[in-house]
């Protein structure tokens, strides 16, 4: 990996904070913080995962690095140009893509598999003639494997992993650098999953892609990133090294996080000890006041409910937010 | 005598496009107090295969052939009277998606007293006594306001634990679990995979697990049936198939999930996509997609082979692996022999003995015409 403290970061989100107006009356609203001041950088080539549990806000913070939202309040600085204007969304546009969950509601039924894939090309004026337009969508079509015959034929005529495939053809147009991965294997049977996993990890190496990898499919997660970002409610709560994060995880959310994988192996997985958490996630509308975790933490006290910890980096690479991370862990 | 026995079943669908098998020759035995897993992708049949023991199949899906015994009563057939009785009181199942297997204009209690009221003869009062007792069971807090609300207002883990109550609340022999956890999320997963554990222990009753995550059938099952498109492939004990598999298509998904070790590594992915049920070929379905296929594969499905007690597989591999093994061992026989009667024909002590003497005699030769040259020298 390329040292991390001279080169500047390809994204840089700083404070960034996303809250949605939720109506609870006649003209009142109230907001609900889906991200709340969450800063994390991702290097040139590397792949970023991050994970935590429906509703944690892990999905927002992806889409409104692309400002698919309008940030509330932070900044995103892609490749040292802050992101604030009309002008500097559509540069961003053409170096950023994503790529979505679903292969079954994310491509237009009426459109075919070429003009699904020459939109973006459409969009951003990225070809003089049309045979040019034409050269390029085969080009994308090989690239993720996909048959030149195919090019006619609509979404519904293809199974789940050849629709992803055309889904990662499509964000790949633009021939961009940074791709949010949103959920991308989690629609997809085992047998499919290893086949689309092998090739983000084939683009990456040809094309020299960044990914934020979103997913909550822990062992996937932990194949593919170089770095993990965990969320709970909002808030970013451990980011370290792969390997560090399952190694030595220090917040008692990943730690519990991490011991609830069930492991595709009869003996570890009846020898492993889980440490279970009580409990639901609370609702983001009334979030718990301090630590977003003390409700369900089994370390919580006093102060917890007083302040949120700050993310601090605690070794190396390894950010935590936990008032009791040296008690804990000691 | 199994609680459960499930012989050569074949259910098919039969729609406009033509007759498709979902379920083709599945055949298992499921004991008291003994957790099942049925493991395979999305089409493979491992959902049809529990609505057919229990007779829940959309219109157009039919029973085609084979028995399914519930100590040892045929149900195949029976009518809908005894399977009326069977159903939510014998064998009862909980479904994948909590959201939307819940009555939403029915409360929580109205809906786990309808299983009691309909299979006992307990009065109202003792119903709702029954419900409060099974929503305490599941680790439901407050059931008594629980029993009031209705399913929207609760989440996606209080829902399922709502749907083991009602599942539980006539205690049945079998507990059909169909993707129980594929909704919801790690940790609440673990909660609801550790309460099923808990209590098939304080109850005794059968679980069939169906599921397509290995992780999960790791932790839970003692014994695992694996399916694709339809076929049995392989079926074992969990030890048995996830450290020796005998079929190419397990041995195919064990390599594609990525585990703690893979970290850095390709992942070895099956190739192909998934098979067409309406098409489905000759032989082995899994063949247009295996790396190891064979020409007899495509000619003629595989016969069941017993690999151990604990093991069984349907996969001709098995079979060249073990003609393999015959001729290996008849090869090796015979060149044991031909050393042997080689052995007999010159026996190598004797040979021996007769190389020495010749070599001494030439020995002593030469030592002698040595001497006699010195002393035609000295001469």
């Amino acid at each position: 990996m390329a040292d991390t403290t001279t080169e500047t970061p390809l994204v840089d989100v700083r404070h960034l904070k996303e809250y949605f107006p939720v109506n609870t009356g006649f003209f009142k609203s109230i907001p609900l913080k889906a991200v709340d001041d969450v800063s994390f950088q991702i290097k040139r080539g590397e792949t970023l995962g991050l994970v935590g549990e429906s509703g944690c806000g892990k999905t927002t913070v992806g889409r409104t690095i692309l400002h698919l939202y309008e940030p509330t309040d932070g900044e995103v600085i892609y490749d040292g140009r802050p992101i604030k204007t009309k002008d500097d969304i559509k540069w961003f546009r053409t170096k950023s893509t994503m790529v979505f969950q679903d292969p079954y509601s994310s491509l237009n039924p009426r459109m075919t598999v070429s003009d699904i894939i020459g939109e973006p090309l459409d969009v951003h004026k990225m070809y003089s003639s049309h045979e040019e337009r034409e050269k390029k969508i085969l080009e994308l079509m090989d690239r993720v494997g996909l048959n030149s015959e195919h090019a006619s034929r609509y979404a519904h005529e293809f199974s789940g992993g050849q629709r992803q495939r055309i889904g990662i053809a499509r964000s790949l147009a633009v021939d961009p650098e940074f791709i949010v991965c949103d959920e991308p294997v989690s629609a997809l049977d085992v047998s499919i999953q290893a086949q689309v996993i092998n090739m983000f990890d084939e683009l990456q190496d040809q094309m020299g892609l960044t990914y934020l990898f979103i997913a909550h499919d822990l062992l996937v997660v932990r194949h593919i990133s170089d770095r993990i970002a965990v969320m709970y409610l909002g808030k970013m709560v451990e980011l370290a090294d792969a390997a560090e994060i399952y190694d030595h995880p220090l917040h008692p959310y990943t730690k519990s996080l991490i011991s609830a994988v069930p492991i595709p192996d009869p003996k570890i997985a009846r020898a492993n000890k889980r440490i279970p958490l009580q409990g639901d996630i609370p609702s983001p509308l009334n979030a718990p006041s301090g630590c977003p975790f003390r409700t369900r933490c089994p370390y919580a006290e006093a102060k917890c409910a007083e302040s949120m910890p700050s993310f601090d980096e605690v070794s190396s690479g390894h950010f935590v937010a936990c008032h009791r991370t040296a008690e804990i862990n000691s | 005598m199994a609680l459960l026995e499930v012989r050569d079943l074949h259910t098919s669908f039969f729609t406009d496009a033509g007759e498709v098998k979902a379920v083709n020759g599945v055949s298992f035995n499921l004991d008291r107090g003994q957790t099942l897993g049925i493991v395979g992708e999305s089409g493979s049949g491992k959902s049809v295969t529990v609505y057919s023991i229990l007779q829940i199949l959309a219109p157009a899906g039919k029973i085609v052939s084979g028995s399914v015994k519930l100590d040892g009563q045929e149900l195949v057939n029976s009518g809908e009277k005894v399977m009326r009785d069977v159903r939510g009181n014998k064998i009862s199942i909980i479904f994948q998606d909590p959201m939307t297997s819940l009555n939403p204009t029915y409360t929580i209690g109205d809906q786990i007293m309808e299983a009691i009221l309909l299979h006992t003869d307990r009065t109202r009062e003792q119903a709702y006594a029954r419900a409060i007792e099974m929503l305490e069971l599941v680790g439901v807090n407050d059931p008594e306001k629980r029993m009031k609300q209705y399913p929207h207002e609760h989440s996606g883990g209080m829902r399922q634990r709502v749907m083991i109550a009602m599942a539980l609340a006539c205690e049945p022999d079998i507990l059909i679990a169909d993707e129980p956890t594929t909704a919801l999320d790690v940790t609440i997963q673990a909660q609801i995979l550790e309460l099923m554990q808990r209590l098939q222990k304080e109850l005794g009753m059968a679980i069939i697990m169906i599921t397509h995550d290995l992780g999960v059938v790791a932790q839970m099952c003692d014994e695992i049936v694996v399916m694709y498109a339809g076929s049995y492939c392989e079926r074992g004990t969990a030890e048995e198939i996830f450290y020796n598999p005998k079929h190419e298509y397990t041995k195919g998904l064990l390599r594609s999930i990525p585990t703690m070790d893979t970290m850095g590594q390709k992942l070895q992915p099956i190739t192909g996509t998934p098979i067409d049920l309406l098409n489905l070929p000759k032989g082995c379905p899994f063949a247009p997609r295996c790396d190891a296929a064979m020409k007899v594969c495509i000619r003629q499905a595989p016969e069941q082979m017993v690999i151990n007690e604990d093991h069984k597989a349907s996969c001709w591999m098995n079979v060249k692996a073990q003609m393999e093994a015959q001729a290996a061992a008849a090869q090796a026989e015979a060149q044991a022999e031909a050393e042997a009667a080689a052995r007999r024909a010159t026996p190598a002590g004797i040979v021996d003995e007769i190389v020495e003497e010749v070599e001494a005699e030439l020995a002593h030769k030469a030592s002698q015409a040595k001497t006699v040259e010195e002393e035609g020298g000295e001469a």
